[in-house]
């Protein structure tokens, strides 16, 4: 059993009015010092079996074609280590 | 004429739209989202609302629904579809359209009566309107902010793929004012407005967006 990551991000270049809302938010209660804020999602997969280059390359597949718009935003894939897991152990 | 009208789980104006291809004299045949099936119509609206409940991005579920193998094969061979608000959404997540839509840039959900410039009067969905003609229509969207980078841009501008623009002030963040495009062949419509609520003088503001189902209509007439 392995657990993937995908974090999915709006590019650069693209407003991200959530993101405003919570910078316009952070000084309202207090909070200084945080010039910018960019909104994202965080998918956690947990695969059957190892996570093997096959099995890896399927899940860029499913953040290219689903879990992300390309359009507008970039992803990222990573496995979670067995510290970082909170199910291992 | 039949034009099917596709219902999603979350969908909201359906029924409108039916209404206004009924008004603008065809018939409409609803469509449902989980059937591999288009019941042999000319066109296909999708229509405004909330499919799949916005879940992931919106238009993003829709995108897979049994009913949109088959929309999106038969736009590729020619079908006119109109996709508003919603339908758009969806249409840009099929990659039928480019771009994508994001949330509106004040972040409130807008609803208002709002006039548009006709740009293409050539798509089949807008032959009943002149080139640069002003109509009034609903706008009503959380997440109508129209965005591409800017060399898709600069060819929808220079390829005239613009359909639609607002006037008098941006109303959601679109880029360049952007309130609809069309594909190359100017088959598939996506538009954020809603002509489908401007049919009728009873209610709404008046009776704008009739054109865009009238012209669908004799352009099938016509072929």
């Amino acid at each position: 059993m392995a657990r993937v990551v995908v974090d999915v991000m709006p590019k650069p270049e693209i407003l991200d009015p959530q993101g405003k809302a919570v910078l316009g938010a952070l000084p309202r209660l207090g909070f200084q010092g945080v010039s910018e804020v960019r909104q994202g999602k965080r998918f956690e997969l947990e695969l059957d079996g190892d996570a093997t280059e096959a099995r890896l390359a399927q899940v860029h597949e499913m953040a290219a074609t689903l879990l992300s718009n390309p359009v507008i935003e970039d992803y990222d894939v990573r496995v979670l280590s067995t510290e970082e897991d909170p199910s291992v152990g | 004429m039949r034009i099917g009208v596709v219902t999603f789980p979350g969908s909201l104006d359906d029924v409108d739209a039916q209404r206004a291809v009924r008004i603008a004299g065809g018939e409409p045949v609803a469509l449902w989202h989980g059937d591999h099936d288009l019941r042999g119509v000319d066109a296909v609206v999708l229509p405004g609302g909330f499919s799949y409940g916005d879940y992931l991005r919106c238009g993003a579920i829709a995108r897979f629904a049994p009913v949109m193998t088959e929309v999106v094969a038969a736009a590729k061979g020619g079908l006119p579809v109109l996709g508003i608000c919603n339908g758009f959404q969806i249409l840009c997540e099929s990659h039928l359209l480019p771009g994508a839509l994001i949330r509106n840039d004040h972040r409130k959900f807008g609803c208002l009566d709002q006039v548009v410039r006709i740009e293409n009067p050539g798509t089949a969905w807008t032959t009943a309107y002149d080139a640069g003609q002003e109509i009034t229509i609903v706008l009503k969207n959380g997440e109508g902010s129209f965005v591409a980078d800017e060399h898709t841009l600069d060819m929808l501008e220079g390829e005239g793929r613009v359909v639609a623009r607002y006037v008098g002030g941006n109303p959601n963040g679109s880029q360049r004012a952007i309130a609809g495009v069309t594909n190359e062949p100017g088959n598939v419509v996506g538009l954020m407005p809603h002509p489908e609520h401007a049919v009728e003088d009873l209610c709404g503001p008046g009776t704008d967006g009739l054109g865009f189902f009238s012209s669908v209509i004799s352009a099938l007439q016509r072929s």
